[in-house]
């Protein structure tokens, strides 16, 4: 896998510190904060607070919001209409890292290009965006944590899965 | 030298493309009426229990009809549809050559209405337009899908295949990543058809009324999020040229009923 060395720090834009009590949209509407790859992962959180596994659960279980569910099933008996495009979500948070799991969120395609997972954190290449969107990001730095911190805490393997949960080690 | 090594490496790209359009075997195609449950293939198979009947019905009053100002109703020149329309829909989008441009069964409507009959189109998804395409293409039902080899079609049809597998909108998906390459599985409560075009204008009980291709496409554009085209763009002709010939030669069912 070619991974983009860090003196290529990946600024997929300028910074902008979001003011705390920014609204969603307000926040989405600002200047992508830089990001930093070091090899499959981004170590280093978009924010300066930390994400809220609360807030986190509540975008990933959003069809309108994380979207989340509509390609990967995940460990949420109670909702209905799961997809199955993409893997199963059930023990995401034992099988990568937090780092691992923010780059695969912010832009899978620079791990593989030809991923079908949205870029949730970057503008690059995009096409025929609609008016409402354009410019902005899918989530906003504060989600993207949220959403990483929730999804760190789910370890537990599907029940019945004995297999030990392995991480895959950075290339 | 150098000649050899570009001779193997279109060798090379030739062997990557798959076979077939869309990737998807022969024996594999097949028409979203496949993938419904067994009441609504009923409601669509059953004349008198299909809403879209409706429409086709209000199309034949149409073709009967002669405008007002002299000139022909569609059946003063083309007589009994059920003889002179069969087929039609089959080989749309054509080529009009009057205006040197590819164009699909209700562009071909509204042109006959301007050229013959000296009346304004029909508006797009308007219920007129809608029903007289209904009609015609009703008269088509059963017959396999089967695009003009026009030559003069081709540089659309392929702008339409990269229509097709081009990323777009905010969520950076294209109608290839669902239709080609997960077909069959689901996105949330919807199962993913192949996306063959063999029914429309069709009843989708998701919108209470019959519809276009267009639509149905402006529809999954904005699901990726990006700006659909406007009603009538070649982008749609296109992509309309690539579909038919990606769904052939499955059955023609207009007006086909979907969930």
């Amino acid at each position: 896998m070619r991974v983009r060395r860090p003196a290529a720090l990946r600024l997929l834009a300028l910074a902008s510190a979001a003011a705390a009590s920014a609204t969603r949209a307000e926040e989405i509407a600002l200047p992508l904060r830089p990001v930093a790859v070091v090899g499959d992962a981004i170590p280093a959180s978009l924010t300066e607070e930390a994400g809220d596994p609360a807030r986190g659960r509540a975008i990933v279980l959003d069809r309108t919001r994380g979207l989340c569910l509509l390609c990967h099933p995940g460990p949420f008996p109670e909702e209905r209409f799961q997809g199955n495009l993409a893997p199963d979500l059930t023990g995401v948070g034992a099988r990568l890292s937090e780092g691992q799991l923010r780059l695969r969120i912010v832009d899978g395609r620079l791990l593989n290009p030809q991923t079908i997972m949205p870029s949730y954190y970057s503008l690059a290449g995009r096409l025929r965006v609609a008016a409402a969107w354009q410019g902005r990001p899918i989530l906003a730095a504060r989600e993207i944590e949220d959403v990483v911190t929730f999804l760190t805490g789910l370890r537990d393997p599907a029940p019945g899965d004995r297999t030990a949960p392995v991480m895959r080690p950075a290339p | 030298m150098i000649r050899s090594a570009v001779l193997v490496l279109a060798g090379l790209i030739l062997a990557a493309e798959p076979a077939f359009p869309g990737g998807i075997a022969p024996s594999d195609k097949r028409s979203g009426l496949a993938e419904m449950g067994p009441e609504l293939q009923a409601m669509q198979r059953d004349d008198t229990a299909h809403p879209g009947m409706l429409w086709v019905q209000d199309g034949a009053d149409l073709w009967a009809r002669a405008p007002t100002g002299g000139a022909p109703a569609c059946s003063g020149c083309h007589g009994e549809a059920r003889a002179s329309m069969r087929g039609v829909a089959a080989r749309y989008p054509a080529w009009d050559a009057r205006n040197g441009r590819p164009i699909d069964l209700q562009d071909r409507i509204n042109l006959c209405r301007r050229t013959h009959q000296h009346v304004e189109p029909l508006a797009y998804e308007s219920a007129d337009l809608l029903g007289l395409t209904a009609f015609v293409a009703t008269q088509s039902r059963g017959m396999p899908i089967a695009p003009p080899e026009d030559p003069r079609l081709a540089p659309a049809r392929r702008e339409g295949r990269a229509l097709f597998e081009a990323r777009m909108g905010q969520l950076g998906l294209s109608c290839a990543i669902c239709h080609d390459d997960h077909w069959g599985r689901h996105l949330g409560a919807a199962a993913i058809p192949q996306g063959h075009p063999t029914g429309y204008p069709l009843y989708r009980l998701e919108w209470q009324g019959m519809g276009s291709l267009q639509r149905r496409l402006r529809n999954c554009m904005s699901g990726m999020r990006a700006e659909p085209y406007p009603f009538g763009a070649p982008d749609y002709i296109a992509l309309e040229l690539y579909l038919a010939e990606r769904a052939a030669p499955l059955p023609v069912e207009t007006p086909a009923l979907r969930p």
